[in-house]
């Protein structure tokens, strides 16, 4: 029988982040191409590109709002991959859980490692973004550097259900469903791109309850420098999410790990 | 009338483990006494991973009682674990590392300051002949070297226990004696090891005590010898290639010999070699025969059957 209770949290989970984080720095390089490399060019070739026809969008221009969306999904973005690729390596190739699971470390521990682990790597992603909407200029006010911790906990929404996708999956291809259905459609309604209003009004609903646009209303404002629109709901919603998730994480992990 | 009165490191009373509908390990009681090297042995499929998963506290245990130091896996597994180490069957060392990176990062594991572990590393290294590696990437490792960085790790706590799930599986023979040599060494620092293994000979060579396991039972249990007295013959005389005609009805006459044909293999068990090798004189030219004794390989396949499993 699954253990269903409620996860344990020990600080013992700090050593699994800390041993991601001394890998991740042995592999700088390529991280940080990944983290700065593909965000500008999307927003070079989309904000200038497409920019040039659309002109501005919300009272911004459209480079600035789409950088201010790309921040938050690229933010979701670095977390599911971490969540999936990065942890099932660590699951199942490297058993690298297995290792840890022989030490004091429990599963429950592990598990809130690898969780606050994608909420930092999802962190790196927006800083690493905002940097380039600095450069380009895009940046209105220096509130936007809220937008770095409001990253750590978009990090950690998307952490649990990439953990849950893992401890369910029987090889690396089962992410394909979670990415296509899933992460992929979230990105592409969530107004990143567009308005939530360019929508269809039944769709606008159905939406609001995707934790993407969530993070893209907290985002957006504080990069453009207009004020925050409702900053309670926003934050409720992304904690519920990162709350179930790791709730949800946890409990399929022990059924992965724990036979 | 020497008593021991010093509670077992480990007491296993009617230890269960269930999959759905099958039962991996039935009920087995064992109690291992602190200090001793105590084996575990049996063919693929036996229960002793999921025996050793249940000591490590990985495996809910579905019926039965399991302690370790005293206290009750799986409610301490923790602080028993902390006490623990564990040497896997496949090695789980992080690629990314160095060799003395993969120590310390384990360390952190356990909650160890850096300045602890700054003085037990080059400790560590040099016991498993390592030293000279200390700042080499794993990969750059042979299977012999990964296998003692493995032990070196599971010793990064300084455990009083440690288990070893079949430590030299598919090593060369320089490395297994290595390895056995320092098992001996950490016996005689006073550690408890838990060990399973395939091979009978490392088994006889190190066990104080050992149980064999066969679907999820002990079959066996107590110290190589006396279990090899108890149950097998002293000596063997195996046969091999074709038998001349008549010899196997008068090697079945004699008082004291089991016959088993194995292939295109005949053992005969006896405790009176001599009369069997006597039997077949006139025709010692034509047999290729060889007289050994008996060990705890033929008990093994004595108590677990000789059809292979998978």
């Amino acid at each position: 029988m699954t253990d269903l209770s409620l996860p344990r949290f020990n600080p013992v989970a700090f050593a699994v982040v800390r041993r991601n984080l001394l890998v991740w720095r042995r592999l700088i390089g390529p991280a940080i191409l990944m983290n700065f490399g593909e965000p500008a060019l999307y927003l070079l070739g989309l904000g200038y590109g497409l920019g040039m026809f659309i002109g501005e969008m919300q009272g911004m221009s459209y480079l600035a709002f789409l950088a201010s969306g790309i921040i938050a999904s690229s933010t979701m973005t670095a977390a599911s991959f971490e969540g999936t690729y990065s942890v099932f390596t660590r699951m199942e190739t490297q058993r690298t859980h297995e290792a840890m699971l022989a030490t004091p470390i429990s599963v429950d521990d592990l598990i809130a490692g690898e969780i606050l682990w994608c909420g930092v790597k999802g962190m790196f992603s927006t800083t690493a973004i905002l940097l380039v909407t600095l450069a380009l200029g895009e940046v209105a006010s220096p509130a936007a550097i809220l937008a770095i911790p409001i990253g750590f906990l978009i990090g950690l929404v998307f952490a649990g259900p990439a953990i849950a996708v893992s401890a369910v999956s029987p090889s690396y291809d089962f992410f394909n469903y979670y990415f296509i259905l899933c992460i992929t459609p979230m990105f592409i309604v969530s107004g990143v791109f567009f308005p939530v209003d360019g929508l269809p009004v039944a769709m606008q609903r159905a939406v609001e309850f995707l934790p993407l646009v969530h993070a893209v209303e907290l985002v957006r404002p504080l990069v453009a420098g207009l004020p925050l629109q409702n900053p309670g709901l926003h934050l409720a919603v992304l904690m519920l999410y990162a709350l179930g998730g790791y709730y949800l994480a946890v409990v399929l992990a022990r059924r992965r790990l724990l036979v | 009338m020497a008593k021991d009165t010093s509670a077992p490191l480990i007491q296993a009373r009617n230890l269960t483990k269930r999959f759905d509908e099958a039962e991996v390990v039935r009920g087995i009681d064992f109690a291992i006494p602190r200090g001793v090297c105590f084996g575990f042995l049996g063919p693929n499929g036996a229960g002793k991973t999921t025996t050793l998963r249940m000591l490590m506290g990985i495996s809910p245990i579905s019926a039965g009682e399991l302690s370790i130091f005293g206290l009750r896996m799986p409610e301490a597994g923790r602080e028993i674990r902390a006490r623990m180490g564990v040497v896997p069957q496949i090695d789980n060392l992080d690629p990314d590392f160095t060799v003395a990176e993969n120590l310390r990062i384990y360390g952190s594991y356990f909650g160890l300051a850096a300045s602890i572990l700054d003085q037990r590393i080059p400790d560590l290294l040099a016991f498993v002949e390592l030293k000279e590696k200390a700042d080499v990437r794993i990969g750059k490792l042979s299977g012999g070297m990964l296998r003692r960085l493995t032990i070196a790790r599971a010793l990064v706590n300084d455990p009083e226990l440690i288990v070893l799930d079949e430590p030299t599986t598919g090593l060369d023979p320089q490395v297994r004696h290595a390895i056995w040599g320092r098992m001996r060494e950490l016996l005689r620092r006073g550690k408890t090891l838990l060990l399973t293994t395939h091979y009978m000979d490392e088994a006889e060579r190190l066990c104080d005590r050992l149980v064999i396991l066969d679907h999820g039972r002990i079959l066996a249990d107590g110290a190589p010898s006396e279990l090899i007295q108890r149950h097998i013959e002293t000596e063997v005389v195996e046969f091999r290639g074709d038998l001349p005609e008549g010899l196997i009805p008068r090697l079945e006459q004699l008082p004291d010999c089991r016959l088993e044909p194995v292939g295109d293999m005949l053992y005969c068990y006896t405790r009176d070699a001599r009369a069997v090798i006597d039997g077949i004189s006139d025709e010692r030219q034509e047999i290729t025969f060889l007289h050994r004794r008996g060990n705890l390989e033929d008990l093994f396949l004595k108590l677990t059957g000789r059809e292979l499993r998978n």
